[in-house]
């Protein structure tokens, strides 16, 4: 049970996105088109579940028993960047193209917060190993359900009448306000 | 002390994490021609796709496997051709430049106008009506080529009709894309002689509208029949390259001036051909 509401929690109630607004960078670039946002939120989840692994594994095992969670964002960020390398040369390897589809934002993983934020929150919250692998697992989800939605509402706009100074960023950054308003609305369901 | 574990720590971690990417890089390497990434940074990086291939990258890839000829790329010519040839040890064909021209001298006074056009002031819209212009062949006028050029290499003239800088031109054929009526073709810079003149009308008809029509006389047909037939009420050259010079003077005796050597001398340069471009 408290599995499942982690995992609940992860996708609608602290949505990455929509709830703690990280990873607005890629949320908004790459969420023009469908095709590609669902390509972005499949990649963040495969590297959020492999980070969240990771990082507990090192938390855990290292930081923890030599008392050197201040390192934590360093040794993060370490993990990061090595995993989004070995994720992009694996799948250049065995499918290219997949690799042509995901393109520009598989290197662009290394740089997103919602990342980081996964690895510092589940070291924050104290999970177990199968709390954090959850977690990994639900926030991807969550980031892409956000992403999915965006891209889908972003291709209506773009044939909407939308007014001449809102256009673009503008109405893009209302929308997400808004989607953020409606995703609090989860807020009550787990205590 | 204290000090050390961290450092240690991190240069272990460090170290593992490097490691472990100089073994999977070992593993996982994709073996990329590097003759691919040599001739892409020749390319014109325009990627108008005049190859035929998706876009720069596309092509160079093409052209290592030896699914495009070394001078598939229009634009970057000659010159971009024999580097590429180079590279991959071949001989470059010479080719020709190719250019966009301009079928059409339905100039402002030549082509009479069936009405008072006021829609979406493209060629495309107008052409869903049938155009503004009695002869339903020729030239609408606004300039969706000009637009569809990347090069700056157009631009509308006085006297309603595109023109071509053909030095700036590459050929890539956006324009030809972009023209509803079909009337831009792309041929070989060192082809002077063109029909200026796309109507199939019969020729009275085609006179009426428009006086610098193709009326299909024939006269051009009975000077050079080897190289120019009559098709469709319409004067075609087969092959250039079969015209030779001193019938040039016959052809151009056309009574409406629709075929006609497309670079004259100076002397005889008429107004409304080779009009100075616009300073922008």
């Amino acid at each position: 049970m408290e599995l499942l509401a982690i995992f609940i929690s992860a996708i609608l109630i602290n949505n990455f996105v929509l709830h703690y607004f990280l990873g607005i960078c890629p949320f908004l670039g790459v969420s023009k088109k469908l095709d590609s946002a669902i390509s972005m939120g499949l990649a963040v989840t495969f590297v959020m579940t492999i980070t969240a692994v990771v990082s507990w594994i090192i938390n855990h095992w290292v930081l923890i028993p030599y008392k050197l969670e201040y390192l934590q964002i360093v040794s993060f960020i370490l993990v990061i960047a090595s995993l989004v390398q070995l994720v992009e040369m694996f799948i250049r390897k065995t499918s290219p193209p997949l690799y042509q589809a995901l393109g520009i934002y598989l290197p662009l993983i290394t740089t997103n917060c919602a990342i980081m934020g996964l690895a510092l929150l589940a070291a924050l919250k104290n999970y177990n190993f199968m709390e954090t692998v959850v977690f990994g697992v639900g926030s991807g989800l969550g980031f892409t359900l956000a992403i999915v939605l965006m891209a889908g509402i972003r291709e209506r706009l773009d044939l909407a009448d939308v007014p001449e100074p809102l256009k673009g960023a503008g109405i893009a950054l209302i929308v997400a306000g808004i989607m953020a308003l409606g995703f609090f609305g989860f807020s009550g369901m787990i205590k | 002390m204290d000090i050390l574990i961290p450092i240690l720590t991190m240069g272990i971690l460090g170290l593992l994490f490097s490691s472990g990417l100089v073994l999977a890089y070992k593993k996982l390497r994709v073996e990329e021609d590097p003759r691919v990434m040599e001739i892409f940074e020749i390319l014109p990086q325009a990627n108008c796709g005049a190859c035929g291939f998706s876009g720069c990258r596309a092509f160079a890839e093409a052209v290592v496997k030896g699914a495009a000829p070394v001078n598939g790329c229009p634009v970057g010519g000659e010159e971009v051709a024999s580097k590429i040839a180079s590279i991959l040890g071949v001989e470059a064909k010479t080719m020709v430049k190719k250019v966009a021209r301009i079928h059409c001298r339905g100039t402002k006074e030549a082509a009479k106008e069936r009405g008072v056009y006021l829609g979406i002031a493209t060629c495309a819209a107008a052409h869903l009506i049938g155009g503004q212009k009695q002869c339903s062949y020729g030239c609408l006028g606004f300039g969706d080529c000009v637009r569809a050029c990347l090069f700056e290499a157009m631009w509308m003239g006085e006297d309603g009709l595109p023109h071509v800088d053909e030095t700036k031109c590459t050929g890539c054929g956006q324009c030809v894309e972009a023209c509803p009526r079909n009337i831009i073709e792309l041929h070989p810079i060192d082809q002077n002689i063109l029909v200026f003149c796309r109507s199939l009308d019969r020729g009275p008809l085609a006179r009426k509208v428009c006086k610098n029509a193709c009326i299909a006389c024939g006269i051009c047909v009975r000077a050079c029949p080897e190289a120019i037939v009559l098709e469709n009420n319409l004067a075609k050259i087969i092959d250039y390259k079969k015209i030779p010079e001193d019938k040039i003077p016959a052809i151009e005796k056309c009574p409406t001036k629709a075929i006609g050597r497309f670079h004259r001398p100076p002397e005889e340069t008429d107004s409304a051909k080779d009009q100075p471009r616009p300073a922008s």
